[in-house]
């Protein structure tokens, strides 16, 4: 069983400006665990902290382990990967040769300089699991904006990584891409830790199990869906009603 | 980057290995072989250019620096071997008294001069590597940095009269591993040495292009962050291709020396780096052939325009090179796959015939 993902008293500072001040939440496996909250609220901050991107201080332990003061590739070696806010997938290579590449992390260095014979069977689990088998040869630069974001998720699956961390995952998708995505996230977060940052509340509503509402670098609320909306302080924070939440 | 049939690379490399090993032996005049042989060196340092620069995005500007080991240590080697159990003449020129320098020593040894070609390259562009990329020194200032590297380098060598020769370099080699330099027979092997390490050096890359570890490289070259994200420290994908890169460079220092006859500071400093980087640029850097062909057509461009007509030549070459990066910005290698996109374009773009036929009419 994945264990979990407990952040205590996050902290991140920018010279003096402090994004993040002193921020906890825990996700656990089976759990679609979302974290929300307007522009500038520290979300992004938080993952990049949690992934090593940023300094910060406090604790995020995955089961004992310590993952702040690590390096980035180091957390990833320990079942941390993530996306990001805008789609990054190597763009000349084919959607295999990008889940190729992130499933060599389980491969002996050596085994580097042989060329590709075949599909991994990770690799073709993932495709399945993603709707994105018959985009194998495509090139990701052509993929659409949902298929990357796919592609991303993908690449995280066949990390075989314990938490995945993705930042607005469904911004800029059609509305049949957002299910497809939700019940994407619902059907691996059975065995992994998922931790969604979003925007967008409908989608939120329909596929969260726990929120944590950020704002000004600080925990507003936390909760279940029905909770975090009755809370007056989060309605306040989203203009009165929580579905007026602008998008980027 | 995707090669969908490597091994029509691989065919490819089999006519070039033909063309130099068997036929160029054959049509061409003792001199010119000399001089193909010569390209030959410049061509298997641009392999490796294209390796860290083309696939890897790391602009080598100082590749002079691996270049002038693999030459230095080669030439060092056959001086003494020409000197026997003399100090070489220059040397005695400025100092009659002195004992041969204590760097010399070792490459009396033919063995320790091989190895030396090898692992000084491989030591210290793993060094210099490790220290640059682990601190995530990168684009212009990972450019800049090489590139003072090649001119400390050069300027070291100048100011060294008695230990390196100084600008007038090193020469006046009789022997090559005890064959005689003169020999025609043994000028041929030389050149076929030459040819046959740049074929050698073609396959090593047309095998790590292809294998996961050039994929990779690609990623890392268009995503560093991003790879570092899969679980994979970028600095040693890069610190791997950089070394090779430099290794091929020593090694075509290393052929220069016995078919140019002479090895200078100006063969290795700023200059002559930048020449290296131009050619891979003209030839197409990320391409596997374009490297080390536009190596060759710039080194034959300077043995014939650039010994009739110094000045031009200069111009030309750097009105190529503007023309080149504007139009061609992947180089000549990437020609034919213009023209054949050129080529297509009207047949799926029916529409403007109409519109001529049209004017056509108006005008009638
Ligand atoms: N590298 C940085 N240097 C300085 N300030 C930063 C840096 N990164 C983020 N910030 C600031 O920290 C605050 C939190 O930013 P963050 O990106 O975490 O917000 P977010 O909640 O992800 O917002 P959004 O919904 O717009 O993505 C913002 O005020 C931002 O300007
Ligand atoms: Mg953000």
């Amino acid at each position: 069983m994945t264990d979990a993902l407990v952040v205590t008293d996050l902290r991140v500072e920018f010279s003096g400006f402090v994004a993040v001040g002193g921020v906890s939440f825990d996700a656990y496996p089976g759990e679609v665990r979302f974290l929300i909250g307007p522009n500038g609220a520290g979300k992004t901050t938080c993952i990049d902290a949690v992934t090593g991107l940023a300094g910060g201080t406090g604790s995020a332990r995955l089961g004992g382990k310590e993952l702040l003061g690590r390096p980035v590739h180091r957390i990833v070696r320990l079942g941390v990967g993530r996306t990001f806010q805008t789609a990054s997938v190597f763009d000349e290579l084919t959607v295999l040769q990008n889940l190729d590449i992130a499933a060599g992390r389980h491969r002996p260095a050596i085994s580097l300089l042989r060329a590709r014979r075949g599909v991994d069977p990770s690799i073709e689990r993932a495709l399945e699991e993603t709707g994105l088998a018959g985009e194998l040869a495509t090139p990701a630069g052509i993929l659409s904006h949902g298929q990357k974001q796919w592609l991303e998720i993908a690449m995280l699956l066949v990390q075989d990584a314990k938490v995945l961390l993705l930042d607005e995952p469904v911004a800029g998708m059609s509305q049949d891409e957002r299910t497809a995505t939700g019940e994407l996230l619902q059907r691996i977060a059975a065995k992994r830790i998922v931790l969604v940052v979003e925007h967008d509340m409908d989608f939120m509503r329909r596929y969260a199990t726990r929120v944590t509402v950020l704002h000004q670098g600080r925990v507003l609320s936390q909760g279940t869906v029905a909770e975090v909306q009755a809370d007056p302080q989060v309605q306040e924070v989203y203009l009165g009603t929580a579905d007026a939440i602008p998008e980027d | 980057m995707t090669k969908p049939k490597p091994w029509i690379s691989l065919g490819g490399i089999g006519v070039f290995a033909v063309l130099l090993l068997a036929v160029a032996p054959l049509v061409l005049t003792d001199h010119w072989l000399n001089n193909v042989g010569k390209y030959c060196c410049w061509a298997i340092a641009a392999v490796g250019i294209g390796l860290a620069w083309g696939r890897g995005g790391m602009l080598v500007m100082g590749q002079g620096v691996f270049f002038a080991l693999g030459a230095y240590s080669m030439a060092m080697h056959l001086t003494l071997e020409s000197a026997g159990d003399r100090i070489p003449g220059f040397m005695v020129l400025y100092d009659p008294l002195a004992p041969l320098p204590m760097f010399w020593e070792p490459f009396r040894s033919a063995g320790f001069t091989l190895l030396a070609i090898v692992l000084l390259p491989v030591v210290l562009a793993g060094i210099l590597g490790y220290a640059l990329f682990k601190r995530r020194v990168k684009g212009a200032y990972f450019a800049i940095l090489t590139q003072a590297l090649a001119v400390a380098l050069a300027t070291l060598i100048s100011s060294t009269i008695r230990e390196t020769g100084g600008d007038t370099g090193l020469s006046d080699f009789k022997y090559f591993f005890g064959f005689v330099l003169n020999d025609p027979a043994n000028k041929l092997m030389v050149y076929l040495v030459a040819a046959g390490l740049l074929v050698l050096c073609l396959l090593a890359v047309w095998q790590l292009y292809r294998s996961r570890f050039g994929e990779l490289l690609v990623a890392t070259r268009d995503a560093e962050e991003r790879v570092r994200f899969l679980g994979y420290d970028p600095a040693n994908v890069k610190l791997v291709a950089f070394v090779v890169s430099a290794l091929m460079a020593s090694i075509g220092g290393a052929m220069f020396v016995p078919i140019v006859g002479i090895i200078t500071p100006a063969e290795i400093g700023a200059a002559a780096s930048i020449l290296m980087i131009a050619g891979v640029a003209f030839g197409g850097r990320a391409s596997l052939f374009g490297p080390a062909l536009g190596a060759m057509a710039v080194g034959w461009g300077q043995s014939s325009l650039g010994s009739t007509w110094p000045e031009g030549w200069t111009y030309i070459l750097g009105l190529m090179f503007v023309v080149v990066i504007l139009f061609l910005p992947n180089g000549l290698s990437s020609l034919p796959a213009r023209i054949a996109a050129a080529r297509r374009k009207p047949v799926e773009q029916p529409a403007p015939a109409p519109v001529v036929a049209e004017l056509e009419e108006v005008r009638s």
